[in-house]
């Protein structure tokens, strides 16, 4: 038994006898107990503790007071969530959905969402609050965190679009998988597999191949092999299938004429932009961080490397797979001149139907400015 | 014919070679750079929220080398400075305390030789065989040498008296990362072996394993095995975070999950001949290797069998199975030059024995993602190339 060895919690057990030696060991002992704390480290002041111990539990302990609706939770996933999970928490790409699969954990691939699978409504809560947006961590208020597992629930038809989510109705939300879950029972369930006496021989009559690896054909050969297949892995489960195949299938090379380019390029040439803009625009892009690197070794991730957008054509990057609207639109000529980017950003699925980019807009004028000077700041 | 190499003086042996500054941290020789982790880019979204896996198929001996022992970062592996590091003790404790870097070094250290297996580890093997290659298959795991302090000792120096009765308490662990990736895991387990470390095979762990401070839950899966460490809090009950809820919960095939599946159960691969390992000469001696490890103990013995299951013969474990530990075995077989179906079944202390993948289906279906610890079959051809399949 390696549980823990707690001295006695009644002292008076301890009854002390005229034997002198007793009395010693017992001093020592307490010595001994006293001298197992080593005096290291400092006490954690309640401002750290506050800071750090975030974590809720399914009995509601650790959540703050607050609240958010249906709608503001739409405004807000659409600003911060949709760009990975969809619009309706549908999920995008292979990142997780977070609605629908309701009654499909007995099939053959479970959709294991908040509303289908998570049995406890304070885990969402928690990770959303603690962990999301991706890129940009503990950035959501109380209210926002509220108002975005409110949506996320109305994606799962949970609720209705009225609904609001505060600390005081938490535990009311009922999750249609709280009771689909047991405790580790391989030490009985699977009691069979303790067996001291394994089958040495003549252990099966015969023996066919039923499956083979290369006929699936998914293992990568090198570092660039691109792959796609429906298989079932720890985080694809709950993804969508790789759509990248389909579409790289579907979308037309774009030709951008080269005189064009050029044009388009030496028209929007113009004064290095404002270094308190720029500045300001750093922090504007955090938003855009999450897809997107800008500077030294950017790299292409969810969204493009936006290295030298400004004045460049649309669908500039070599290897990146556009949105086939996008694709279009650079076939056409469009380049990122301010004003057009300025358009975009503004109201990115407005200005583009069927744009990858799921980013609400950037509603302010100030916000709008500030991000193209900083992106400007960074020409190739 | 003499052999040029023999009888032509060669350049390397007329001239000279690097002087000892040449490399200040070494690296493996060039020869040698296939022998890396791969990703596997289908599988996740963003290699930010990932997992890559150790070429185990090259691999001999058990140690794995830090700089090809796998990833997974749930937010990207983080660079966090030594004197940036904190760690907060704190809940139903006597005393809440903070750690920093410094202070963890003066407290009695331990070392100890732990895999740590990711849950997900064979998991695409659920459904049948699909990736062709041990690494692929079997990947996700290392096994290091780490140094570090005990738990216990830092919580007993925070004080547990106020946690009262601890057969039901827990710890609620969490890392410095965005994700936070944070668990619960059982008091018991958190006195038992739980190391705070800060070393691996010697040197400071590597920043994809958490640097400067991991925690190492020996035999339980990966996934607690928390990196950049930085908060232990003691409570009354687990938390139920999304890591031990949404993930690494084993779906059954009539839609019930398992949760707290937290240990490892025993299990082996043959690492070679394996699909990126063929076997290069003709018949005749060959050495059949692999590695086993069991998360409820020792390894005492591996099977292997090259008929696909009919017959099993005992091989050779290279040094006794020690606790939570990968183990290497060999058999040491003449080659007939024809095809082989090649498995190995490991067995443990307790006196587990590790399944086929039919027994496995038969109680867990096939959407548990999780804790796939099937025996796996490799059909090694004549031309001694060799294939990841399933058989009868």
């Amino acid at each position: 038994d390696h549980f823990v060895q707690s001295v006695p919690d009644n002292p008076s057990m301890w009854v002390a006898p005229a034997d002198s030696l007793f009395v010693s060991a017992a001093n020592a002992d307490s010595e001994a107990e006293a001298g197992a704390k080593f005096g290291l480290g400092r006490e954690a002041l309640p401002e750290e503790i506050a800071a750090w111990d975030l974590d809720v539990r399914p009995d509601g302990t650790g959540l703050p007071e607050g609240s958010g609706d249906v709608w503001t939770g739409d405004e807000l996933f659409a600003e911060h969530c949709a760009v990975c999970h969809g619009d309706f928490a549908e999920g995008r790409d292979n990142w997780p959905k977070l609605a629908g699969g309701k009654d499909t954990l007995a099939d053959k691939d479970p959709l294991k969402t908040v509303g289908s699978y998570w049995p406890y409504l304070s885990t969402a809560w928690d990770y959303v609050h603690r962990s999301m947006p991706f890129g940009n961590a503990q950035s959501l208020s109380a209210d926002d965190t509220y108002a975005i597992v409110a949506y996320i629930l109305y994606s799962n038809d949970l609720v209705d679009d009225d609904f609001t989510l505060s600390h005081e109705n938490f535990l009311d939300v009922e999750m249609p998988n709280a009771d689909g879950f047991i405790v580790d029972d391989r030490d009985t369930a699977e009691k069979h597999f303790w067996t001291d006496e394994p089958c040495m021989e003549n252990c099966k009559e015969s023996v066919e191949i039923t499956m083979r690896a290369a006929v699936l054909d998914v293992t990568p050969e090198d570092e660039s092999a691109e792959v796609e297949a429906s298989a079932t892995t720890e985080d694809q489960q709950e993804a969508s299938a790789v759509s990248a195949g389909a579409e790289k299938g579907e979308v037309e090379v774009a030709s951008v004429d080269a005189a064009a380019q050029t044009d388009a390029a030496e028209s929007t040439t113009m004064a290095a932009p404002d270094p308190e803009l720029v500045a300001a625009g750093e922090g504007v892009f955090r938003k855009c961080k999450s897809c997107h690197q800008v500077g030294d070794g950017a790299k292409n991730r969810t969204g493009p490397m936006l290295n030298g957008v400004v004045g460049a054509p649309a669908g500039h990057i070599e290897g990146f797979r556009y949105s086939k609207p996008l694709e279009k639109a650079a076939a056409g000529g469009l380049v990122w001149t301010p004003e057009e980017l300025r358009a975009f950003l503004a109201n990115p699925r407005g200005y583009m139907k069927g744009t990858k980019m799921s980013f609400a807009g950037l509603k302010k004028d100030e916000d709008l400015d500030a991000v193209i000077a900083y992106l400007q700041s960074f020409s190739q | 014919e003499p052999d040029p190499l023999i009888t032509e003086i060669q350049d390397w042996a007329a001239g000279l070679g690097d002087g000892v500054d040449a490399t200040p941290y070494g690296l493996p020789i060039k020869f040698e750079d296939d022998v890396v982790r791969r990703n596997v880019e289908w599988l996740t979204a963003d290699t930010i929220s990932s997992i890559n896996f150790t070429p185990i198929h090259a691999l001999d001996g058990t140690i794995t080398p830090a700089g090809c022992a796998f990833e997974r970062h749930h937010s990207g592996a983080i660079e966090l400075r030594k004197e940036d590091y904190r760690l907060m003790i704190n809940g139903l404790v006597d005393k809440p305390l903070i750690f920093n870097y410094a202070d963890l070094e003066r407290f009695p250290r331990e070392q100890h030789v732990y895999f740590c297996e990711c849950a997900a580890n064979t998991g695409m093997e659920w459904a049948g065989s699909q990736l062709n290659g041990a690494q692929f298959t079997h990947g996700m795991i290392h096994n290091m040498e780490y140094t570090g302090v005990p738990l216990r000792t830092l919580l007993e120096e925070a004080g547990l008296d106020a946690a009262g009765d601890l057969s039901d308490k827990w710890v609620y662990v969490e890392g410095a990362d965005a994700s936070s990736n944070g668990r619960s895991i059982p008091m018991e387990k958190a006195l038992d072996d739980v190391l705070v470390a800060f070393k691996a095979n010697g040197e400071a762990l590597r920043k994809e394993h958490g640097y400067p401070v991991r925690l190492v839950v020996p035999g339980w899966e990966g996934n607690m095995w928390v990196k950049w460490l930085r908060r232990v809090e003691v409570m009354d009950g687990p938390v139920e975070s999304r890591e031990e809820t949404s993930k690494y919960t084993d779906t059954l095939a009539d839609g019930t999950s398992r949760k707290w599946t937290w240990v490892m159960d025993a299990k082996s691969v043959v690492t070679s001949p394996s699909p990126q390992a063929p076997i290069t000469h003709g018949p005749g001696p060959l050495v059949i290797t692999g590695l086993a490890w069991s998360g409820r103990g020792a390894i005492t013995g591996v099977d292997v069998s090259i008929d696909g299951g009919k017959t099993w013969q005992p091989a050779r474990l290279a040094a006794p199975g020690t606790d939570k530990a990968l183990a290497r075995f060999y058999l040491d077989h003449v080659w007939d030059g024809s095809e082989m179906l090649l498995q190995s079944r490991a067995r443990d202390e307790t006196g587990y024995v590790q399944p086929t993948k039919a027994q496995l289906r038969e109680v867990r279906g096939e959407n548990s993602i999780y804790h796939n610890n099937c025996i796996q079959t490799w059909w090694v051809r004549e031309t001694g190339e060799a294939e990841n399949v399933e058989v009868s």
